[in-house]
């Protein structure tokens, strides 16, 4: 199904829910207004990113009221959000919630939380346990939270999945500016990247990164829409916030398993198989 | 790949951008800071004359009865050429009236205290001038702990601080900092004839390339000599780098409760901002 998307490249308030929630409500109606069907805010946007021990007072459960706002607008755009999540036994998750019709249709609990040199997310939360499809009225759409995607097995469950459309909310850094390149290392990973699961996950690829600083670092923004044959569709460049649109499109996705029909040749019972052997256990060491 | 060399418009774009928001979290929208003559407080103020605007930032001169004239000339030179605003305050007399009467001859004690009263100033006028102090350490200097604690080494907030001496010195060229100053040998002129390379006994140039390749580089001990450094070279500076650690983060706490500050009390200074 082709689906109109606005991508939000926002610049969060530090731990500033009301401010937060304000300026998604401004987006989200600006995106109506312009005839979009989706809007995707980055990771974590309605709390921004190094919360530390504000995580646990920014916790929302379900059903509480600043998610109920952002459903009630969900009766004319789907919309697609990062918050802090609380569980119902108290579990605090990097979440990001799918809502559609007026209520919330899915959330996604990040998997790979990143706990190496600059990050601290498993002090933080608790990890999600599984990558499942989003059924969703404007298509079938796999989420994978910034770190998510670094794992190849995330990308490639949502390949067997089926998903039309790789939702990829970010909170990335800007970082490495060495060899003389006239962009961070950090972005141009990224772009390689998103432009890799493009191709051989063979979906579209929305990807949704914040802006702004926090104590010194930066969050290097970059958000853009890949095509299923692994080509930028449009793009924000620089770092400031923004608003991108786009369209992913059903005829593109069919163009681009016909010319290479990955998933039909797809042999995941291989996979299976050996991981039934156990060889990923340790890894072959 | 050389990693210390950097693409300077980018470096440019990113400070510009971090010097406007991160004084603004704090809702100002103006700086001050030392200018001594350098290069590292030369590239500062050209990035926060770009971030601000040169009329709302405030280059302050503090030169001290032995610095070397050239210094100030250099100085005046660089406000001119960015159109800053600037004020000169001797320290000559707050300085001496400590050193003087406590009879300090040793040169690091003096400069230790010119760096304080230095840092006194700058920190008294930005209440006048309403702005934050800007740091200008670079990465180089921070590592080996070549800084008076306290002294130039205070600031609110530092752009250049993950740039090695080197990478200083490109950008310095892009943001067209007047030649005299890229040309001169680096010194802090606390005492006549100083040069930092004098005082550390090792060039920058070592410096840089050794420290990347042992801190961004992550390489061993076997794998830097294989480089080319000597051995001698490496550990005398992984020493400096560990015997200076108390000056790269703030003083120790004892812990007594269960929450302790810096410890289990733990927020950005960006908290809510």
């Amino acid at each position: 199904m082709d689906c109109r998307v606005t991508l939000a490249q926002t610049n969060p308030t530090l731990g500033n829910l009301a401010a937060n929630l304000r300026d998604h409500v401004e987006r989200i109606r600006a995106a109506t207004a312009a005839g979009s069907q989706l809007i995707v805010f980055p990771e974590l946007s309605l709390t921004g990113y190094f919360l530390k021990d504000q995580t646990v007072d920014l916790a929302l459960p379900l059903g509480a009221k600043e998610l109920d706002e952002l459903a009630t607008l969900s009766k004319s755009i789907s919309i697609v959000v990062g918050f802090v999540e609380r569980s119902k036994d108290g579990r605090i998750y990097n979440s990001v919630a799918f809502f559609e019709d007026g209520r919330v249709l899915a959330v996604h609990r990040k998997v790979h939380l990143v706990t190496y040199g600059m990050f601290d997310e498993q002090r933080e939360f608790a990890a999600g346990e599984e990558f499942r499809a989003i059924e969703s009225k404007l298509g079938r759409f796999g989420v994978l939270i910034c770190e998510d995607a670094w794992h190849v097995s995330s990308g490639y469950q949502h390949f067997l999945n089926n998903v039309d459309t790789l939702l990829v909310p970010s909170n990335s850094p800007g970082r490495g500016i060495g060899g003389g390149e006239s962009d961070l290392q950090s972005r141009r990973t990224w772009n390689t990247l998103l432009e890799s699961h493009g191709r051989f996950f063979q979906t579209w690829v929305v990807y949704a990164n914040r802006v702004g600083w926090e104590d010194g670092v930066v969050f290097s923004g970059g958000t853009r829409i890949v095509d299923p044959f692994g080509d930028v569709a449009c793009a924000l460049d620089g770092f400031d916030a923004g608003t991108l649109q786009g369209r992913v499109e059903s005829r593109t996705l069919e163009r681009a398993r016909v010319m290479t029909p990955l998933r039909r040749d797809a042999k995941p019972w291989i996979l299976a198989e050996a991981l039934k052997r156990g060889l990923a256990k340790d890894g072959g060491a | 790949m050389n990693g210390l060399v950097i693409d300077p418009a980018l470096v440019e774009s990113l400070l510009v951008n971090f010097l406007r928001e991160e004084v603004g979290h704090n809702g100002f929208t103006k700086a001050l800071l030392g200018v001594s003559g350098g290069v590292d407080s030369a590239v500062v103020a050209a990035l926060a004359a770009r971030a601000f605007g040169p009329s709302n930032v405030l280059g302050v001169m503090m030169p001290y009865r032995t610095s070397d004239p050239a210094s100030e000339a250099h100085a005046r030179l660089l406000i001119s050429e960015l159109g800053i605003a600037s004020r000169k305050v001797d320290i000559s007399g707050m300085a001496d009236g400590y050193l003087g009467g406590a009879n300090i001859e040793q040169p690091m004690r003096r400069g230790n205290v010119m760096a304080r009263c230095r840092m006194i100033v700058l920190y008294d006028l930005s209440v006048e001038w309403s702005g934050l102090v800007l740091g200008t350490s670079n990465k180089t200097e921070i590592l080996l702990g070549y800084s008076t604690q306290w002294g130039d080494s205070a600031s609110a907030l530092n752009p250049i601080g993950d740039l090695y001496k080197d990478q200083i010195y490109q950008l310095a060229r892009h943001l067209n900092v007047p030649v005299p100053i890229l040309d001169k040998a680096p010194s802090a002129d606390l005492f006549p004839g100083q040069t930092d390379e004098g005082e550390l006994g090792f060039t920058y140039a070592d410096a840089d390339r050794l420290l990347y390749l042992m801190v961004d580089e992550r390489m061993r001990e076997s794998e830097l000599v294989e480089r080319g450094f000597a051995p001698e070279f490496i550990r005398k500076l992984a020493a400096r780098i560990a015997a200076t650690q108390f000056k790269r983060v703030p003083p120790i706490i004892a812990k007594l409760s269960h929450r302790t500050i810096n410890q289990d009390f733990r927020y950005l200074r960006d908290w809510g901002k």
